[in-house]
């Protein structure tokens, strides 16, 4: 038995020394040499999960259902497995816009709405006063306990007025004490470096004093482990709470429900909200906090099923409420000292959790509750308020004090009814109702306003009617009637077997149906329409923080303001100096000179938004800020169109790649020209000095025989004949020549003129060998014709072919050998052509000089033997053949002759239908 | 690590866990007699668990080198 006075005196002494730690952490961090920028500081300040009802309800939890107080423990492990996927995009998306509680987080994802800012902010109060009044529940009956004030049961004597109720002035206490540790003053980034501190420092405290207190019941009172164990299994009525199935009716099913809700707790309860991503100092902290956190949870439920099964082993069942039996069974054996450090964890336990949770509800309050409200006023709008930092501080004050206030009219209205642990699993499923709008914010781009609004609301409708009513009922504050009979009489409204939903525990029930309306109502609603363009643009920021970076947010606002607007607006809410100094830095960062030179951009804007975030919340940031600029909002299509940037960049730079390579293809066809363009070059060159010496050649024996006549008036007439003779000829060739090269560019750049009428191939070859019969008869040749019987007809140039035919048979005449000299020629007809061969048995042509014959000025053999020619005949011949789609060719073998063919073309039945061309 | 190989260990940690946890197989543990002296249920789930968060912090603080 203790006194009052020194358990007070303890108590306040531990505050101090909490308060002391907070003072250093805080002190530190304004020096830059933060003690919480470690992962064991992060993982243990997650720790502040394990409240009073840790402490003493998961004894009281054990002592009726055995491991049933497991599954609120291994859900979190579950949880933090998930971390790296879940809490890890949750922080990266806090810290990048600013937000700082769960509220703002489901404000800002669904548009900035303020309606749903406050839903979420009502729904977490109401959630979580009994939560509160359940730790101060704990901190008093603890009191009592240790005083004695309290019945052979060590049920606390009831307090008799309110003025006499020792838990009003805990909860004033704490109320005190929260608002030294999370509302001194006015942090932009809201983050509260000594508090968490301070709750890491009392988490170890909390599972020290546990450690303790179990290894003394285990150790001490009892002979180990196995000794408790041993007395349970022979006590009928303890060897139930060793199995699972006969310690609880939930069944499996229950088990699981217990889980999964544990799981979502530890994820969206405000506390652990404000400590796992506020408070976040680096994310790779989190790394370390996913197995050290569950670690931290095994460590403080080892002793739980042997406290409790000691307690019942010692007291007997049904005498001592095992809530306390922490307390009960070190003062039962004297142990005074060992009771009031109990106690003493207990109270850290218990002041963790009202101080991060009030702290976390209070900056809702204060963000998503009244500022939106004070904001909407329209005196508020009109009356200059130079600094509202004041204002500020005071709301978070006064929510703190409310809440407390409230949880303590709960803990008067229904918690003498209610066992600890019930408590704690309603404040559960109340925030279990966050998990579908948040994490179908995170990952999936279609979920509305509306739809986030009605999952909420429908989801928190059926919490309130399936668990919150009954417990209030249960505590007869409200008439049972509609508990058994349902409401308005309605047998399938009874709100623990709602629809006829029986055989399960009154949890699972409320957690199916109320996750099931709240899912439901979300997805459904949210598929009604197309997101708005913010929706749009707030849904991407969320689900793509890992892609888009720090910068992006900028892109989705258009409009601009003033520095000398935003500075001031700024002010109001964070204090004069403090904005001119962020200021600065932005400027600084941006390689300014000062904050005069901030250019009026959307950055800017986007820049005072965040900072106005972090101290009154997104929403309200947004109205404030939108209240000094000209903002145009932006249309579903126009964030598309900033959306698809990034894409169209990419297209470009596909399109970039595929121009540069058909730049290349191109530079290739271009140097291949310009080869070829050098090469008709060299060519036009060859065919000039070509030319120039053909010319030359007849000039030179015309210019010589006439200069002869001129000088010599006295050559006689025979001479003189024979000179003008030789002139002429050569004139002729001259001629001749002209003609060729004329008709060979005509042919080549295609202006020649084609005279196309229908021909006789026979006909044509006769004509042409009978023109050159003189040429062999000259040379003694013999001609030999091998005509076919019947006419050839075929569409063509007549002149032109003929033009061929006398080059090839003059061609053989020139290299029939003088003596035995013959020349074959041959008309046939074969499949789709007409065939003629051109034979001689003249010297032959080498057959590296096959080639060359056809091209221009080139003749064969040497310079001496051949005979006079132009060189152009053949190339002329063959253009010509080629013209009519035909073919010309040689073979040849030295020493006996050649043989110049060339086929033509013609329709395989009629000559008449040759088409003509041109 | 956020989508690397220990991202995908720690969701498969997270399957086995759900799994080993949960009905049926928590069920293969829940007998009445004891077990070394002790609850089978208890114990079991204690070493479970303890394996669990051994085999987690094995997955991450290897991923931290």
């Amino acid at each position: 038995m203790l006194s009052g006075t020194v358990v007070v005196a303890v108590s306040f002494a531990y505050l101090l020394v909490l308060f002391a730690v907070a003072y250093f952490g805080d002190r530190r961090a304004e020096q830059g040499r933060s003690i919480i920028a470690n992962s064991w500081t992060y993982a243990l300040s997650m720790a502040v999960y394990c409240t009073a009802w840790t402490y003493f309800g998961s004894v009281g939890r054990a002592a009726s259902g055995g491991v049933w107080f497991l599954p609120i423990y291994l859900g979190p492990t579950l949880a933090m497995t998930l971390s790296w996927l879940v809490l890890l995009k949750m922080i990266r998306i806090a810290k990048t816009y600013r937000i700082t509680s769960i509220a703002d987080f489901i404000a800002s994802r669904y548009g900035k709405s303020h309606l749903l800012g406050g839903l979420v902010t009502i729904i977490a109060v109401v959630g979580m006063i009994p939560y509160i009044a359940l730790q101060l529940k704990a901190i008093s009956s603890g009191y009592t306990v240790l005083t004695g004030q309290h019945d052979s049961g060590f049920f606390p004597f009831a307090g008799s007025s309110w003025v006499n109720d020792g838990t009003l002035y805990v909860a004033l206490t704490l109320a005190v004490f929260t608002v030294l540790f999370g509302a001194r003053h006015l942090d932009a980034t809201e983050r509260h470096e000594g508090m968490v501190a301070a709750i890491a420092f009392e988490s170890v405290v909390k599972l020290l004093a546990f450690l303790v207190i179990g290894v003394f019941v285990t150790y001490v009172v009892f002979d180990g482990f196995g000794d408790i164990f041993a007395r349970a299994f022979a006590d009928p009525e303890l060897a139930g709470l060793l199995s699972l199935k006969t310690a609880s009716s939930a069944g499996y099913g229950g088990w699981f429900a217990m889980t999964l809700l544990a799981l979502l707790s530890v994820i969206f309860l405000p506390r652990q909200f404000q400590v796992t991503v506020v408070e976040n100092v680096n994310e790779q902290h989190l790394r370390r906090a996913t197995w050290l956190f569950p670690a931290y949870l095994l460590l403080i439920n080892i002793f739980v099923l042997p406290i409790a099964l000691g307690g019942l082993l010692y007291f007997g069942r049904g005498t001592v409420d095992p809530d306390t039996f922490v307390l009960s069974l070190p003062l039962a054996h004297g142990e005074g000292m060992l009771a009031l450090l109990a106690f003493v964890g207990g109270l850290s336990a218990a002041t963790g959790m009202v101080i991060v949770e009030t702290i976390a509800v209070s900056t809702m309050v204060c963000n998503d509750l009244v500022m939106p409200l004070l904001l909407r006023t329209e005196r508020f709008k009109r009356s200059e308020h130079p600094d509202l930092t004041g204002l500020l501080l005071g709301i978070r004050r006064g929510a703190i004090l409310g809440v407390l206030l409230l949880g303590y009219l709960y803990f008067r209205l229904a918690g003498e009814a209610y066992a600890l642990v019930s408590i704690g699993l309603i404040s559960f499923a109340a925030v279990a109702q966050f998990a579908p709008a948040m994490l179908g914010g995170m990952y999936w781009r279609g979920g509305t306003r509306e739809g986030a609004l009605a999952g909420l609301l429908a989801g928190f409708v059926v919490w309130a009617y399936t668990l919150m009513l009954p417990s209030v009922a249960k505590s007869g504050w409200l008439d049972r009637d509609f508990l058994d009979h349902g409401l308005f009489g309605l047998g399938f409204l009874r709100p623990e077997q709602l629809f006829g939903l029986a055989g399960l525990d009154s949890i699972s029930h409320a957690l199916f149906w109320s996750l099931a309306a709240n899912i439901a109502s979300y997805v459904l609603v949210s598929l009604a329409r197309v997101p708005t363009g913010q929706e749009a643009s707030q849904a991407t920021l969320f689900v793509d923080v890992f892609r888009r970076g720090q910068d992006a947010p900028a892109t989705f606002w258009r409009g601009s303001a003033q520095v000398q607007d935003l500075l001031p607006l700024v002010a109001r809410f964070l204090g004069a100096e403090r904005a001119r100094r962020i200021f600065q830095t932005y400027a600084l960062e941006r390689g300014l000179g000062g904050i005069e030179q901030l250019k009026p951009d959307p950055g800017l804007v986007q820049f005072a938004e965040t900072q106005l975030a972090g101290a009154i919340g997104g929403a309200s940031a947004r109205v404030m800020v939108s209240s000094v600029v000209q903002e145009e909002p932006l249309g579903l299509d126009e964030v598309m169109d900033i959306l698809d940037e990034a894409s169209q960049v990419r297209a470009y730079s596909h399109q970039l790649e595929e121009k540069s390579q058909a730049l290349e293809a191109a530079t290739a066809e271009l140097r291949a020209a310009n080869e070829r363009l050098k090469e008709l070059d060299r060519l036009k060159d060859d065919f000039m000095s070509s030319v120039t010496h053909e010319l030359r050649t007849p000039l030179t024996s015309i210019r010589a025989f006439s200069e002869m006549l001129f000088d010599d008036p006295k050559i006689d007439l025979k001479d003189r004949t024979r000179f003008l003779g030789i002139i002429v000829s050569e004139t002729e060739r001259l001629t001749r020549l002209v003609n060729q090269v004329l008709d060979m560019a005509k042919i080549e750049s295609g202006h020649a003129e084609w005279h196309n009428t229908d021909i006789d191939m026979r006909e044509l070859v006769e004509q042409a060998v009978e023109t050159t019969a003189q040429l062999f008869r000259d040379r003694g040749a013999v001609v030999e014709l091998d005509l076919p019987d019947e006419a050839l007809h075929l569409r063509a140039d007549h002149d032109r072919l003929v033009q061929v035919m006398l080059n090839l048979l003059s061609n053989a005449a020139k290299f029939v050998p003088t003596a035995g000299g013959w020349a074959r020629i041959s008309l046939s007809r074969e499949t789709g052509q007409i065939r003629v061969d051109v034979s001689d048995n003249g010297p032959g042509i080498p057959s590296d000089e096959l080639g060359v014959i056809f091209e221009k000025f080139r003749q064969g053999g040497d310079e001496h033997s051949r005979p006079q020619g132009t060189g152009l005949g053949l190339p002329i011949s063959r253009q010509i053949v080629e013209h009519f789609g035909g073919r010309l060719w040689v073979r040849s073998t030295v020493g006996q002759g050649s043989t110049f063919t060339f086929v033509l073309p013609v329709p395989p039945e009629n000559a008449e239908t040759v088409q003509s061309t041109q | 690590m956020r989508t690397g190989l220990a991202g995908q260990r720690l969701v498969a940690a997270f399957f086995v866990g759900a799994l080993l946890f949960n009905y049926p197989v928590l069920s293969l543990f829940d007998r009445s007699e004891p077990f070394i002296g002790m609850p089978m249920l208890w114990v079991c789930l204690f070493v479970l668990w303890a394996m669990m968060i051994g085999v987690v912090a094995w997955i991450v603080e290897r991923g931290a080198r």
